[in-house]
């Protein structure tokens, strides 16, 4: 039902759009379960990896809402959106790793509360060359060699006697970034610690791929959906998980968990005070019920069948007080 | 009107002196004319290449998404609808703040120019400090006024948050210092003897300035304020710091209510999503925001047309 709601909106023209959404109100449609007479602006900052997530849920909040609640979507990254976020100025944050002690402390002492919800997953890949045909599986051990701090790592070879001396240049999304934290902190023990002889490009994940394809020894993290949807320019490397199995980062290793420790859950983070308010309320309900059809729209990973009864148990308590 | 024409004399004479001598009709360093030349030519050529690289780059990776649509629709984030997904909202937005960018920065610009040529003594301490300052905040990076324009304009002072004012402001700051130069410059060149007619028949300063300085210099004005407008339409930066939004699926309320998008943010927002449909829709926004630059000047060269006299 839902998917057919979608594609009967891809109708062309403002006005057409909002006639055909009226027109399939009545036939349960994604707006089946948002309340009538709902009206405001909800705020929403943060992550770049969260933001293709959430803009289709803003997108069709706003027209289950027949146009009364406007969700505008800003990315300033994970640390960029809770430096807002905790300074009262946005009524939900998008991060993609979990909210830090110091951003903690920040919303502590400005009085904003705040709940942690999971709203899909993700995949860091570790992006490598096309022509890298020896880093068939990588420990995280070995990814520490090359990303902590103080490496000396100059060329492969220096990791693994096994592999090429070819030169190594690293890519690498900026301390804005949630994914850097993320990555840092699993990889190298330690949130912000890295290699500083990498390459800094900003929250443009793209970049990195570009980067990767352009040199045989290069290596880069990204999110997964940037390696897959990059059309074969660049290749996610195998991890060793835990239990010791080289695993490929796929939307159903990621999904199952058996991709460790590189996958990873994305949060959005609704303050107190916005749930208190009712068009706030509909709004997580309606992106939760739907998380995964925009997840599939947004390309990304959705929750498993564990993780929706979680946060579904979660939403249902913080609506309910 | 007699200088006037004796002038013109004076020029056309110095004109075909010059060019005799470029023509090489003397012996010494014949080829550095035919030279220099070339090295003129190389810089046109060098600079309209880049833009037409720009250009034919954006027509061929947007081809499929310059349509209709794209004026017609509000941008969307789903995979299903970006056949024809727009980007309604961030033209609509742009212009809004460029109204409120021009509204305020010809005014401030004019007006402080006019002070500094008119009326300022350029022999007073705090008069040099403000040309200096003028000359080196031309030279400022924009994300400096991003995040002058986050403390002082959307929290702090004003508290406007994040709406369309505030981005107008925080592009009023970056570009105040170009509209201020080339106005004074425009004030400058109005010979002085209208303001010296002028007075002489009885007319007072602010009389001479509103009736016979002004509309003289609007040209050199119009031709500062182009430049301005241009830099500013292009400014992607100081925007997001500003918090303009990377979706917004309406248009902007108002001036000072209401999030906003801009082209600048929307095809920076595109060109760096993992899906590469998007990057079709960025080119395509790239063509938009080159139409759009081109609209806005051509209007003010039509203006600049109108006004110009010659004397």
């Amino acid at each position: 039902m839902n998917r057919t709601a979608f594609r009967r909106a891809a109708v062309p023209g403002i006005a057409a759009l909002a006639l055909a959404l009226t027109a399939c109100g009545g036939s349960g449609g994604t707006d089946a379960d948002v309340p009538e007479g709902l009206s405001g602006e909800i705020k929403i900052d943060g992550s770049s990896t969260v933001t293709p997530h959430t803009i289709p849920a803003a997108e069709l909040f706003f027209e289950a809402t027949g146009g009364s609640v406007k969700v505008p979507v800003a990315t300033s990254g994970t640390g960029g959106g809770f430096a807002k976020f905790c300074a009262g100025e946005t009524d939900i944050s998008m991060a993609s790793r979990p909210i830090k002690q110091d951003e903690a402390d920040i919303c502590a002492a400005n009085g904003i509360e705040y709940v942690q919800l999971g709203i899909s997953n993700d995949g860091l890949a570790v992006a490598i060359n096309n022509d890298n045909d020896w880093a068939t599986c990588f420990t995280v051990d070995e990814l520490n060699a090359f990303w902590a701090d103080g490496s000396t790592v100059s060329t492969w070879q220096d990791v693994n006697p096994e592999w090429p001396a070819e030169e190594v240049r690293l890519f690498g999304p900026g301390h804005d970034s949630g994914t850097f934290d993320f990555f840092t902190e699993v990889v190298n023990g330690e949130s912000g610690n890295i290699n500083t002889g990498y390459t800094d490009i900003g929250e443009d994940d793209n970049a990195a791929i570009e980067g990767v394809a352009g040199s045989v020894g290069a290596m880069s993290f990204v999110p997964l959906s940037y390696v897959l949807e990059s059309g074969g320019k660049v290749q996610a490397a195998a991890i060793e998980n835990s239990s010791g199995e080289c695993v490929e980062p796929s939307l159903e290793t990621v999904r199952d968990g058996s991709y460790e420790p590189l996958g990873r859950q994305l949060f959005i983070y609704p303050s107190g005070s916005a749930l208190e308010r009712d068009e706030v309320k509909a709004f997580i309900e309606f992106y939760v019920a739907n998380q995964e059809e925009i997840a599939l729209e947004a390309k990304l990973i959705p929750l498993t069948d564990e993780q929706v009864a979680e946060v579904e148990s979660r939403v249902a308590e913080l609506t309910a007080s | 009107m007699r200088t006037a024409a004796h002038n013109r004399n004076a020029v056309n004479a110095a004109r075909e002196i010059t060019l005799a001598q470029l023509d090489g009709s003397q012996r010494q360093g014949r080829w550095k004319g035919p030279a220099f030349e070339a090295v003129l030519l190389t810089a046109i050529f060098v600079a309209i290449l880049t833009l037409l690289a720009v250009i034919l780059w954006a027509l061929t990776a947007g081809w499929e998404r310059l349509d209709l649509n794209l004026l017609r629709n509000m941008p969307s984030g789903m995979a299903s609808r970006l056949g024809e997904s727009g980007m309604q909202s961030a033209i609509i937005g742009t212009f809004y703040v460029m109204v409120g960018l021009i509204v305020t920065v010809v005014p401030l610009g004019v007006s402080a120019a006019i002070y500094l040529e008119e009326f300022a003594d350029h022999d007073t301490w705090y008069v040099r400090i403000i040309e200096i300052n003028l000359r080196n905040l031309a030279a400022v990076p924009s994300i400096v006024f991003g995040i002058l324009g986050l403390a002082f304009f959307y929290r702090g002072g004003l508290s406007l948050g994040s709406v369309v004012y505030t981005g107008s402001l925080t592009l009023t700051m970056l570009v105040l210092p170009t509209v201020i130069v080339t106005a004074r410059e425009a004030i400058r060149a109005v010979p002085p003897s209208i303001r010296h007619a002028s007075m002489g028949m009885g007319a007072t300063k602010w009389r001479t300035i509103w009736h016979q300085v002004l509309p003289s210099s609007i040209p050199g004005i119009v031709t500062g304020t182009i430049l301005a407008l241009s830099r500013a339409i292009g400014e992607a930066a100081p925007l997001i710091m500003i918090g303009a939004a990377t979706f917004v699926g309406w248009n902007p309320d108002g001036p000072f209510e209401g999030s906003f998008t801009v082209l600048p943010v929307q095809i920076f927002f595109w060109s760096a999503q993992a899906n590469t449909d998007f990057h079709i829709l960025a080119a395509a926004g790239v063509i938009v925001l080159l139409g759009m630059l081109l609209m806005m000047n051509s209007f003010a060269i039509w203006l600049r047309n109108r006004f110009t006299r010659e004397w």
